[in-house]
Formats: structure tokens, C-alpha cells, sequence
């Protein structure tokens, strides 16, 4: 559906170079990168807003490289708040409605729909400067829809809220992608990229180093580079479970047939963990201490990683632990061999999704 | 111990202040004068003249709408300025500002040049029916030659302070240009575009020298007040000038007031 090839352009410092991606129908891309990449330019880029050096932009099969903004079908929500601080929350998502001169009747009856699909039904006589972060956003987001765009382009669209309200645009987005929406969503975050993208794109020094699903890329990372970026090997999908103790806060998290112990205060549901690989130790024997996980597995790999060693035991389901040079020689470990790899609850960070 | 000391007055904010002073006075002086050398039935009786009245009115709605006449193109003049580079751009701003610079009598004269019957637009105007020079329309022309670069000046700076990603927002969610312009750039650039007018209509209204060429009938009122001083002396002058003088002020702070409260609305 949105083509984008060969894209380059140079502003300033920033410079992305031949950047090619593809987003289908339904599709959630997260571009992950550094900031600093260019991930906002290629997105101005698409939307219209700057014109790149070299490279075409295809919506639907038509060339849009050209085409004006106005004219694009393409909803960009930007990092900072662009809302109308001259017009209510109600005129600001009523204005691309404005803008297709529906009637009066018509505006007010899509306004209040979207503002009960984005919990901003009590702000509707507010004006901008009064919102917090996450109600700017989600109005921002909102008066996007409005403008039913083929694909909406989200700008670091989480990040700059505060940890309390992430969970919620979360569950929101993930909602607009439900319903079909195309969705590009550029974000530093790799947490982000795990719990919303279907498909992830890897930016190093303004070009694409990877692109995949989130498995091909959080699993089977081409480079280093996306290695060391995507930080987190061992991600898992599957059930946070209610406290059996309310006084207690480690949580049971299953997944296909295994059950580990995370540290959070989340509501139960689905969600993913995620464990650091430099957070999983390998012992050849079960030994007491105070990580809450412990598996038998298998070795199926030994990787040299840059820095260290990844050695990759199957459990049930594959984990990845970066260990030293010597620890290998010293464990004596090989390809083959049981061993027992542990990992503290705390080390288990949680993401709903 | 007692309550500590108060910090020392620096003696050149004295100093700045006296000078402050001065020039207050200076300003304040001659029109508080001009205002006590008049009775009261003297003013009563020159408000009912007829030329008085006639004048005042003539520019009073002369200045206006020689003001919203040029604000049409004025404003969006002021908007590309902000917003487009262009070559020559540097030459374009400094002409706008040559009305400013120069003596209003040559512009008078520069006007007439154009405006006159022997000339292409005059005589234009004339097969309509028209005059320019003579007429309240060269008055308007005279006023808004002069007065015109405070309007543009004030509203580019007003639309420079309108960050352009609102606009591109505004594009983005499916409006024309002409629809973002109306409905995000001029709203936001409102306070100076307003405050633009009001300078452009004062300074309008105050104009003497290139009306005087343009125009000396019909009277408006600085002609009047010359002609009055140069004809009867300063007895005759004063009355006319007092009275016009309130009655921009009262306008002057009817505006302001209205503008303001615009702003906080």
C-alpha cells in the first residue's frame, strides 16, 4: 500500500540515504532508531512536508513523491503538539471533518464518536494549553483519524509521555491498528517495537540496516549494529496472572508451556516479558539463590557477540545469554550439553500488549 | 537586629529617569497647553460648525476604509513575506518601508504624479466618472500611500511568530492553502495584525502633507486646522485641533480596548 524507495535527503546534520520500505493494509511498521537518524525526515518526507533529494514515495500504486500535502491521504501526528491552540478540543478534531465540508450535523456526531474512542469526551470545551501530555496526544490523534488518512505516520507518539499514561495510548493505537489502519511508527523504544509492531525496520546512520518481523529482528538480528540495538534477545508473548498474594509482587507469566516469575506491578493480561541477555546466567548445576527463574535446557548455539559470548540453550522456547569467554571454558560448554540457565524476577520487565 | 537595609538606588537610573522625564514633558507640554488655552464655549461653538463637523467625519471614514480597502492585499502581502523567500526579496522589504522615509509632501507629489487627470490611471478613473485628485478617493490613496508599511511590517511580524508546523499540520489534515490561511495564520497572527490596522488607521487619519497636495478639498481635518491657523491665526486653530485630537483619542482607545479584549476571549 505505502511504497516508499529509495528515499534520500540530506538537511543539516541529518542525512537518510536510500531508505526502502513497504507497508501493507493492516500493517503496524515500527522504525526503530537512534535519535538523531532521521527518523522524523523520512517522516516529513512521506507526509509531504519536505521533499527529498532522490527516491519516490507510492501510495496505492500512485506516485505521490510530488503530489501536495493537502492532497496526500497520509495523517502525521507529530511529536510535539501541533493542535490549533486558537480552537477547542472539539473544533481541532472537527476541522479536517470541516475541511471535507461535511454538515454541522454530520461533524458533530463523528466528533463525539472519536472522542469516546479516545477518551477525550470530557475535554471537548478544553482548549490545548490545558491538557496534559497524554490528552494532547490521544486529541492529536484523534483529529488525525478524523482525516481518514490511508496511513497514519505516528512521531515518537509515546515516549514523551509519562509512564503512567503509556499504557493507555498503547491499548489506543493498537486499537486503530485493529480496525485495519495502516499504521509507521518511528520510536527509540524497543519495548514499543515488541508490544505494537508487526513489522520492524532497524535506521542506522540514516538507512535501513534490517527490516523483519519482530521475531526475524528481536531473534535473528542481521548486525551487530541491530543486535546491540534491539538489546533485548529473549522476549516472550503470553499471560501476566493476578497476584496469588496480594502482599507479594512477583507474578506468574505463562507462556506456550513455560511459566516464569516477573517483578511488576501491572494489571494481569497479555503482554510480553523481556530478559536482557547479560541478565541470564548458565550453571551446570540447579544452584540456590535468589533468581526466581531457573530451566533445564539444552545448548543449541554458541555465537562469539562483539563483547562476550552468546549462548543460545533451548528451554521449550530458545534464550539467549551473554556470558564471558572464560565462563565458557571454565563451564567447559559446548553445543549439546545441559546446563541450567536463571534469570531474577526483577530482570523481567513486563509490557502489556 | 533590625530589618536589613534596603539595596542603594544606583544613581544612574536616576539619572535615566530625569532624562525619561524630560522628554515626557516635552510631549505632554504643548497638548496640555493647546487643551487649557481653550474654553469650554469656544470648543462648544466650533463642534457645531459645520465645516468642523464635516471634516472630522470626512476623515474619519476616509482613513478607515482606506485602511480595510489595503488590508485586502496588505495581508496577504505581509503573509508571503513571512513565509516565501524570493528573489529580490531583501529590495521588495526596503521599498515597503520607503513611505516611511520620505517627506510626505513629495509623496504628495509623487502620487499626483500618477493620480492626476493627465495620467493613465487618472484617466481611467475619469472615463467612469471618477475623479482622484480632488476627491475622497485620492484622499484615501494619499493616506494609505503613507500609512501603508506599518500594516505590512506589523502583520509579516505577526505571521513570522506563527510556527509554520501548525500550518503544515493544517495542510496535512486535508485543508487548502487558502483554508489554513484564513483559519490558522490569520487567527494566530491576529494581535499584530489588528494592532497593524490601528496603526495604519491612526497614522492615516493624522496625515496632512500628501493629502494637502492630493486633495485640499475636500477639507479634511489637518488641512482644515492649516488652513485655519494660516487664514485666522492660532486662536481659530487651536479649537478645531483640540477637538479632533479627542476625538481620534477616544477612537484610538475604543480600539485598543476591543482589540484587547479579543485577545483574552
Amino acid at each position: 500500500m505505502l511504497s516508499v524507495k529509495n528515499i534520500s535527503k540530506s538537511l543539516g546534520d541529518l542525512a537518510i540515504k536510500d531508505v526502502s520500505f513497504e507497508v501493507q493494509q493492516g500493517q503496524y511498521f515500527v522504525l526503530l532508531g537512534a535519535s538523531g537518524v532521521g527518523k522524523s525526515v523520512l517522516l516529513d518526507t512521506i507526509a509531504g512536508l519536505i521533499r527529498p533529494d532522490a527516491g519516490r514515495i507510492f501510495l496505492d500504486g500512485k506516485d505521490i513523491t510530488g503530489e501536495k500535502i493537502q492532497m496526500r491521504k497520509i495523517g502525521l501526528v507529530f511529536q510535539n503538539s501541533t493542535l490549533f491552540p486558537h480552537m477547542t478540543v472539539y473544533d481541532n478534531i472537527a476541522y479536517p471533518l470541516r475541511c471535507k465540508k461535511l454538515k454541522d450535523s454530520q461533524i458533530h456526531k463523528r466528533v463525539a464518536e472519536l472522542a469516546e474512542n479516545f477518551a477525550a469526551t470530557g475535554l471537548l470545551k478544553r482548549r490545548p494549553q490545558t491538557l496534559s501530555g497524554g490528552e494532547s496526544q490521544r486529541v492529536s490523534l484523534a483529529r488525525t483519524v478524523a482525516s481518514e488518512p490511508r496511513c497514519l505516520l505516528l512521531d515518537e507518539p509515546i515516549s514523551s509521555l509519562d509512564v503512567k499514561a503509556r499504557p493507555q495510548m498503547r491499548a489506543l493505537l493498537r486499537k486503530i491498528n485493529a480496525n485495519g489502519q495502516a499504521i509507521v511508527h518511528v520510536t527509540h523504544d524497543y519495548t514499543e517495537a515488541v508490544s505494537l509492531g508487526t513489522h520492524i525496520g532497524v535506521m542506522e546512520g540514516g538507512t535501513i540496516a534490517q527490516i523483519g518481523s519482530v521475531e526475524e529482528i528481536f531473534h535473528h538480528p542481521k548486525s551487530e549494529f541491530v543486535a546491540r540495538f534491539v538489546g533485548i534477545r529473549n522476549f516472550f508473548k503470553g499471560q501476566l496472572e493476578k497476584l496469588d498474594e496480594p502482599q507479594e509482587n512477583t507474578r506468574r507469566f505463562k507462556t506456550s508451556g513455560l511459566s516464569f516469575s516477573a517483578l511488576t506491578d501491572s494489571p494481569s493480561g497479555s503482554g510480553y516479558i523481556m530478559v536482557r541477555s547479560e541478565d541470564v546466567t548458565i550453571g551446570n548445576a540447579a544452584s540456590q539463590t535468589s533468581a526466581r527463574n531457573n530451566f533445564e535446557g539444552t545448548i543449541v548455539d554458541i555465537v562469539p557477540a562483539g563483547v562476550g559470548v552468546e549462548v543460545i540453550v533451548d528451554i521449550g522456547t530458545e534464550v539467549a545469554a551473554l556470558i564471558t569467554a572464560e565462563s565458557v571454558k571454565t563451564l567447559e560448554l559446548h553445543c549439546g550439553k545441559r546446563v541450567w540457565v536463571s534469570f531474577k524476577a526483577s530482570a523481567v520487565k513486563y509490557v502489556e500488549g | 537586629m533590625g530589618p536589613s537595609p534596603k539595596i542603594k538606588t544606583e544613581p544612574l537610573s536616576l539619572v535615566f529617569a530625569a532624562l525619561g522625564g524630560v522628554v515626557l514633558l516635552f510631549i505632554v507640554a504643548p497638548l496640555a497647553s493647546m487643551f487649557l488655552n481653550c474654553s469650554l464655549p469656544e470648543l462648544a461653538e466650533t463642534a457645531k460648525e459645520t465645516d468642523v463637523r464635516n471634516s472630522i467625519w470626512l476623515t474619519l471614514w476616509t482613513s478607515m476604509a482606506a485602511t480595510v480597502i489595503f488590508a485586502i492585499a496588505a495581508i496577504p502581502f505581509a503573509y508571503l513575506l513571512a513565509r516565501k523567500d524570493f528573489p529580490l526579496k531583501g529590495l521588495v522589504t526596503a521599498i515597503i518601508d520607503i513611505p516611511i522615509v520620505i517627506p510626505h509632501s513629495a509623496a504628495g507629489i509623487a502620487l499626483l504624479g500618477v493620480l492626476s487627470r493627465s495620467s493613465l490611471l487618472g484617466r481611467a478613473a475619469g472615463k467612469i466618472g471618477l475623479s482622484l485628485v480632488g476627491s475622497s478617493a485620492g484622499i484615501m490613496a494619499a493616506m494609505a500611500f503613507v500609512s501603508i508599511p506599518y500594516l505590512i511590517n506589523s502583520a509579516r511580524d505577526g505571521f513570522l511568530a506563527v510556527p509554520d508546523r501548525l500550518e503544515k499540520a493544517a495542510l496535512n489534515l486535508g485543508a487548502s492553502p487558502l483554508r489554513v490561511f484564513l483559519t490558522v495564520s490569520v487567527p494566530l497572527a491576529a494581535r499584530s495584525i489588528v494592532s497593524g490596522l490601528i496603526l495604519m488607521w491612526a497614522r492615516g487619519m493624522s496625515e496632512f502633507g500628501a493629502v494637502l497636495i492630493i486633495a485640499y478639498h475636500p477639507m479634511i481635518t489637518p488641512v482644515l486646522i492649516y488652513e485655519r491657523f494660516g487664514a485666522f491665526g492660532l486662536k481659530y486653530a487651536r479649537p478645531v485641533a483640540v477637538i479632533f485630537i479627542a476625538v481620534c483619542l477616544v477612537f484610538f482607545v475604543f480600539l485598543r480596548l476591543l482589540a484587547k479584549e479579543k485577545q483574552s476571549a
